[in-house]
């Protein structure tokens, strides 16, 4: 008989007039891996958060093994053997591993003990898990996969039976996605229990026993993973059908609209992180640029757009070129039918403490549309607002709400509805469905492919490789600054993740 | 002989100058280290100067007097440490405060208590902290280059000068060789990270504010109990602020903090030293420009002689729990 390790009786969890979590019932398996999936906001990391004594429940019990828990701190989670492993690492990037992984655990008012032990500890881990990692490595000096890796050492160490990972996949390489599935297969071995919260229905497939769906904050459906399928749980998790590929026709791609030519850019340190790369995006096509972050994508949108200077390098719009490395302002390549939707929407993209009717003229506010002589026409704006808020279905449809306090989705929604309805020639959009729910991403593909079809040519930067896979006409690849290769939409997952990794690096730049 | 002696006497008031300095600056080591910026050093100086004075004058103890010193600065620490951690206030507004709040108290208690125009009554010989004369100091004095070393340099400080020195190594110990150390310096780069670990970071910072409080206790106690023979008002004279800009350029490392006061001492015993004296080829320099050189300085070496000084991660960000 399977024992329960954790059971979660009637949860209730408020935060002022929002309820993220109402009656939750769930109980995981000792030795099981349980997927938790559900949209942004659904409560899944309230409840966890509850779970791990980040937050104290309204109402509602808590049992650990079968015992009633009274769970008040996270000292009181690590103490019942919960070990948690946070989307944003809870690591202090200039320690040491050991000094991670000891903080907080240490044995004694000084620290040469603590560090003897652990280090022996580490040996072990490694030993028993596979779980390598230099123990006198400094955090920010290692590859965000290896930070994982020592957050799961941090949650082991501390003795976890139960460990809870929160969108642990968000930040790695597909390769190192896989490397993290053996690992926590490895430790389903050992007995230990996994809950895996993610909002990546695939990974869920791939390695879940049980998966629970969570939806406004209720809990919908609780499933054996090998007896349902990816629509059902999507079809759960929204509420309603959605596609999870967008269907688009061939392309019609007509002549070259913007053309990138001989671009570097280097960082604020300066690093190259664009390396002379040169490429077309004609009408009518989408070009998809994948790679892993922190390969230079960033940094190439950055210059395309003009608010990062390049090195070198120039961009033909329509035929007519802009340098790149001097003067090249955002206004103007805005006004030259260039728009942009930069990756973070929360710093570039919108002013959150703005009300969303100003958020959805930003940058196109001395238009005379908006103007009433030297005066903004607030009516106009917020008339604009609205159709913008009816076209794009963003909610609440409401144009004087904070933007703050709209959800990553709408955000996004808030951002693309300023660009697109611009109509410009060139839209270029980096990580357009970046935590944006699986709902709303059906919504943003199926328009990003509509600007297509009407002739745009666009430009899309994702780290998602299935959302470059489903948008666009053409993929290339971005490594370490450079362009390592072009495939068709035909191209697999292996094949781009190998790009990806630069593993291919020499035969890609035949 | 004349010019060892000289290069003595400067070096023995660079030590005199830079304990102030040094234990003011250790001070905001403690809470810079632990993420709360604290422009309030100044302050927390001023009342434990004025505190310990008063204190000793009244008690005719200097060991009361120290204790007061570092009593009220603690107080004002954790006003501080109210404002900012608790209620999560702007840190910078709540140092200023501080400041204000000690140069118009100290005045008007000095003059409501003392009636001398806001000074406190000269200290007498045993409410002030003597200098302590080390063995054979006086034997030796006559030896050339080591007898003065000894003596002048070595021997004859108060017991505060050796405490600020000792405090050096004390704090890197505690720094980095310690269970609070170690939690400190987390704090201050990622509270985060200290609070999931099931650590109470408002604690944590607390304590690093007592730090503080008693180290800045201590630069005030040394200021008018030591340096001077009572409280005089405004006796800080920006030294706080000095102790800032030394903590930027030690990179908020104990032993680099110890060497930039040292640096700032000696640039005041030079410029008290040089005062009035010709200088070979320029002539008299005039005395506002040697006083000005410390202040000088700390804007040339900050503005890019020392590369760049990182400060702790989280530094002046009241830590709130992320929904």
């Amino acid at each position: 008989m399977a024992q329960a390790a954790i059971e979660l009786i009637g949860i209730n969890k408020s935060f002022g007039a929002v309820r993220a979590n109402r009656d939750i019932n769930l109980e995981i398996v000792r030795g099981t891996i349980h997927g938790i999936v559900g949209e942004n906001g659904a409560g899944k990391s309230t409840l966890m958060s509850i779970l791990y004594g980040f937050y104290q429940a309204d109402s509602g019990e808590i049992r650990v093994g079968g015992q009633p828990a009274s769970i008040k701190s996270p000292n009181d989670a690590i103490a019942l053997g919960i070990g948690m492993v946070h989307q944003h690492f809870m690591l202090v990037d200039n320690f040491t591993v050991l000094e991670n992984v000891i903080l907080g655990a240490e044995s004694d008012a000084l620290l040469k003990k603590s560090i003897t032990k652990a280090r022996s500890e580490l040996e072990r881990l490694e030993r028993e898990y596979g779980l390598e990692v230099d123990p006198d490595a400094i955090i920010e000096e290692l590859p965000v996969g290896l930070q994982q890796r020592v957050e799961i050492l941090k949650a082991l160490y501390r003795g976890a039976e139960i460990l809870i990972l929160d969108e642990p996949t968000g930040v790695l390489t597909p390769a190192e996605a896989d490397h993290l599935f053996r690992i926590l297969r490895q430790l389903k071995e050992q007995g230990k229990t996994i809950v895996l919260i993610t909002h990546k229905l695939r990974e869920i497939m791939a390695i879940t026993d049980t998966v629970s769906v969570m939806r406004q904050g209720t809990m919908v459906a609780t499933r054996e993973t090998r007896k349902t399928t990816v629509e059902e749980l999507a079809e759960l998790m929204v509420g309603r059908r959605v596609l999870l590929r967008v269907e688009k026709g061939e392309a019609e791609a007509g002549g070259v609209k913007l053309a990138v030519k001989n671009l570097t850019v280097k960082d604020s340190r300066g690093v190259t992180m664009v390396d002379d790369i040169s490429f077309d995006v004609r009408a009518g096509e989408i070009v998809g640029i994948a790679g892993v972050a922190g390969n230079g994508q960033s940094e190439m949108l950055e210059a395309i757009s003009g608010i990062r200077l390049a090195v070198s390098g120039s961009v033909m719009l329509d035929g007519k070129p802009i340098d790149l490395t001097g003067a090249a302002d955002p206004g103007e390549l805005r006004d030259r039918g260039l728009a942009h939707v930069p990756e973070d929407r929360h710093h570039v993209g919108l002013v959150l403490a703005f009300e969303e009717n100003e958020n959805s003229i930003l940058g196109y506010h001395d238009d005379p549309r908006y103007l009433r002589g030297p005066f903004l026409n607030i009516d106009a704006i917020r008339d604009d607002a609205r159709d913008k808020i009816t076209k794009y279905d963003i909610r609440p449809a409401d144009c004087r709400l904070k933007t703050a306090n709209f959800s990553g989705g709408n955000q996004q929604k808030i951002v693309l509805a300023r660009e697109m309805e611009q109509d410009p020639g060139v839209l270029i959009v980096g990580q357009p469905t970046r935590g944006v729910d699986v709902g709303a991403i059906e919504f943003i593909h199926k328009r990003l492919i509509a600007m297509r079809d009407q002739g745009k040519a666009v430009l899309v930067v994702s780290v998602e490789l299935d959302e470059i896979r489903s948008l666009s006409d053409r993929i290339l690849v971005m490594f370490a600054g450079r362009i390592v290769g072009e495939r068709g939409p035909e191209a697999t997952e292996g094949e781009l993740g190998l790009l990806m990794a630069g593993v291919e690096h020499r035969e890609a730049a035949e | 002989m004349d010019m060892f002696n000289a290069i003595i006497q400067v070096l023995d008031s660079t030590i005199r100058l830079s304990v102030p300095l040094l234990l003011a600056c250790l001070a905001g080591l403690y809470s810079e280290r632990a993420g709360i910026f604290d422009i309030g050093l100044e302050g927390k100086m001023l009342v434990g100067a004025f505190a310990g004075a008063a204190a000793a004058s009244v008690f005719h103890s200097a060991y009361i007097g120290l204790g007061m010193a570092i009593l009220i600065s603690v107080a004002f620490a954790l006003v501080h440490g109210f404002a900012s951690i608790t209620h999560r206030g702007n840190q910078i507004v709540s140092g200023v405060a501080i400041n204000f709040i000690a140069a118009g108290s100290t005045i008007m208690l000095g003059q409501a208590w003392f009636q001398q125009g806001g000074r406190t009554p000269a200290l007498a010989p045993g409410e002030r902290f003597g200098a302590i004369i080390w063995p054979g100091a006086d034997a030796v004095r006559g030896v050339p280059i080591l007898g003065p070393i000894y003596s002048e340099l070595i021997s004859g400080h108060s017991v505060l000068v050796y405490v600020a020195f000792l405090a050096v190594p004390f704090t890197w110990w505690v720094l980095f060789r310690t269970r609070f150390g170690l939690r400190m310096r987390a704090v201050g780069e990622n509270p985060a990270a200290v609070d999931t670990a099931g650590i109470s970071v408002a604690w944590l910072r607390y304590r690093a504010l007592i730090c503080t409080g008693v180290l800045t206790g201590i630069a005030g106690a040394y200021l008018s109990m030591v340096q001077n023979g009572g409280f005089v008002k405004d006796m800080t004279a920006g030294k706080g602020y000095i102790a800032l800009a030394a903590l930027i350029f030690a990179k908020w490392k104990p032993v680099n903090a110890m060497f930039a006061c040292l640096l700032f001492g000696f640039l005041d015993a030079l410029s008290i030293r040089l005062q009035g004296t010709p200088l070979p080829l320029i002539g008299k320099v005039p005395v506002q420009l040697m006083q000005a050189l410390p202040y000088i300085l700390t804007v040339i070496l900050l503005a890019g002689f020392i590369g760049k000084a990182i400060p702790p991660r989280a530094g002046g960000v009241p830590y709130v729990k992320e929904r």
